[in-house]
């Protein structure tokens, strides 16, 4: 029987490795598929919790959301990365620190 | 020791593993293909929460479009963004040295653990009263069924909004992206 307890230390094990990814990772890519396990660890969380939901399946259906909006997410970092490549010629962070040209 | 719990000790083993794997790995590519694997596993252990709508949703969200515009990104992208990519540069304000960034992780999972016990040792109020009025979700269940009756009574207001903001994004996204004129 799988429990509450082992889906949430899965989770807690992924969010712990997608902060690490964020925390230590120098290009942008991979920083942005840290923040993807973020996501995918509150997305079981929220799985996991709304199966006490029955009445409402609320877990589950802003799961739903929280999988669209991660990728919208996505979609428009991506874009903004290429963009500053192109204006930076450099992905790092650090090199990024002025607002306008 | 089931068949289930073997399959979840799998999956779960699959999904932390290739994600550490991710984490340790220097090639982009590579790890790109192994986000795939994490993804694919993940999708797995949302079947073990009875949410199977959800999974196949992760599926061909994110199997399907995250990772195809990752990899669509980094490969029509130039060369030298390949190898700058591949590289990274070197930073010292963002990026932490590697022992810190493992010691703030480390005390992360501490702390989640502390919680996840506490949680199991005595499950909050509402859990306990799922339990106990039999509202807890069972494998029999249709609950695709529910989720769509939900989605369109309870909560049309966030479906609609979600809706309006994907738009938005996604123009955004395209505007984004697209090639600048040098001429304004």
């Amino acid at each position: 029987m799988i429990t509450l307890t082992h889906l949430l230390v899965v989770s807690a094990l992924l969010f712990t490795i997608g902060l690490y990814a964020v925390l230590v990772k120098k290009n942008a890519i991979l920083i942005l598929v840290g923040i993807e396990f973020m996501i995918n660890a509150a997305i079981l969380n929220l799985v996991a919790f709304g199966r006490y939901d029955g009445a409402g399946y609320g877990g589950q259906i802003f799961a739903l959301f929280a999988i669209v909006l991660a990728a919208a997410a996505v979609a428009v970092a991506l874009a903004i990365i290429l963009n500053v490549y192109k204006h930076y010629n450099s992905i790092d962070p650090d090199d990024i620190n002025d607002l306008k040209d | 020791m089931t068949m289930n719990l073997v399959l979840f000790y799998l999956l779960a083993a699959t999904a932390i593993g290739s994600a550490l794997l991710i984490v340790v790995m220097q090639q982009l590519v590579r790890s790109l293909f192994l986000f795939f694997l994490t993804l694919f596993a993940m999708a797995g252990l949302y079947v073990f929460a009875l949410a199977d709508f959800v999974a196949v949703t992760q599926v061909i969200v994110y199997v399907g479009g995250v990772l195809v515009l990752m990899l669509f990104a980094f490969m029509l992208s130039n060369k030298t963004l390949l190898n700058d990519l591949q590289q990274g540069t070197k930073g010292v304000f963002t990026t932490l040295p590697k022992g810190q960034a493992m010691l703030v992780a480390a005390l992360f999972l501490v702390v989640f653990m502390a919680m996840v016990n506490q949680i199991a040792v005595n499950p909050p109020v509402w859990i306990a009263e799922a339990r106990a009025n039999q509202t807890v979700i069972q494998a029999p269940d249709h609950t695709i069924h529910h989720l769509g009756v939900n989605l369109m009574t309870r909560y049309v207001l966030p479906f609609e909004v979600i809706s309006v903001f994907l738009m938005m994004t996604l123009m955004g996204a395209a505007h984004l992206a697209r090639k600048e004129n040098k001429t304004p």
